[in-house]
């Protein structure tokens, strides 16, 4: 298996270091072997254009069908088409950093109610398995 | 020469002394203002409270009002966490973002002196020599019935909420995975 995810020209990559981390961006030009220039788009993902490390980037899946350096109208038009926002969405990927979010934002009520819920849950679990074996 | 008090009335002396004379200090009376004690403000009537310290560490508990010594008022409440009305420092409490409606609480009766201990008689020193352990206190009538109906209305609303009395019931613990620091109360 070789790697699937390559640095080039549209690359949409995740920021996972800095005031935008989080968010999603597209690599737009490639500075040096350190760093290249992205661009959100802005509007679409909140993030200016701007030349950032490599090591504060994450390559995801997408790619966006764009030339060298492409203006901010022709990006935006290219990334929605590509409907980047939604597919990442529903990787398992966004999913999981989105119930880490989630997690982190409980207050103690909520924490002790999520407690409760995984106990219903296990026991659930653990009576069906039960059930199970006996009849097997 | 004339005389310099003549000369100024207004109070002040036409010399200078001699020597530096210390300004008297201001009388204690003045310096000491009672200031109120700041509430945290996360603290607000009705907010649920962990409790830090003593021994009902861990509860969670209800506040019901700020006292004119700065303490918190708070209570269990007793039926459900066995916590009775009680003053608590709080630096000892972490404050969460769980509300409970205790507009129709009344606690306007309970103050500093209604937790004050009854003055106990004093013994001879033999007394105390031969006493046997030290007396069960007791807690009042009056404090058991104060208790009850502070705590009526709150757990009228609990009552409907199954999971928040379990929640109140509940003690609060850390365990392996918890970072109390970056955790959200």
């Amino acid at each position: 298996m070789g790697f699937t995810r390559f640095v080039e020209i549209g690359r949409v990559a995740l920021i996972n270091y800095g005031p935008d981390e989080g968010k999603l961006c597209t690599i737009i030009d490639v500075v040096d072997h350190n760093k290249a220039l992205i661009d959100g788009p802005e509007e679409l993902t909140g993030v200016k254009r701007q030349m950032i490390p490599f090591k504060r980037l994450a390559l995801t899946d997408f790619k966006v069908k764009i030339l060298r350096n492409a203006r901010q109208g022709t990006l935006k038009k290219a990334f929605a088409e590509a409907d980047v926002l939604a597919k990442w969405g529903a990787t398992a990927w966004a999913r999981k950093r989105a119930a880490k979010a989630k997690r982190a934002s409980l207050g103690d009520l909520d924490r002790f109610k999520l407690m409760i819920a995984r106990k219903q849950k296990a026991r659930a679990v653990n009576t069906a398995l039960a059930k199970l074996k006996k009849s097997a | 020469m004339a005389p310099a008090a003549a000369a100024k009335p207004t109070g002040e002396s036409r010399w200078y002394p001699a020597d530096d004379i210390k300004a008297p200090r201001k009388s204690k009376a003045k310096r000491s203002v009672h200031k109120p004690t700041k509430l945290r403000s996360s603290i607000t009537p009705g907010t649920v409270c962990v409790l830090l310290s003593g021994r009902f560490r861990g509860k969670r508990v209800v506040f019901l009002k700020q006292m004119a010594s700065g303490t918190l008022l708070v209570t269990g409440p007793y039926k459900v966490n066995g916590v009775p009305l009680r003053r608590v420092n709080q630096a000892y409490v972490i404050a969460t973002s769980t509300k409970l409606d205790v507009s129709k609480v009344d606690v306007s009766a309970i103050d500093d002196a209604y937790f004050a201990r009854a003055p106990e008689a004093k013994k001879t020193a033999e007394d105390a020599f031969f006493a046997q352990a030290s007396k069960e206190s007791v807690v009042s009538d009056q404090k058991k019935k104060d208790q009850d109906v502070v705590d009526a209305s709150i757990l009228a609303g609990l009552s409907k909420d199954k999971l928040l009395k379990a929640y109140l019931n509940a003690k609060f613990s850390l365990t392996k995975k918890d970072r109390p620091h970056e955790m959200v109360f």
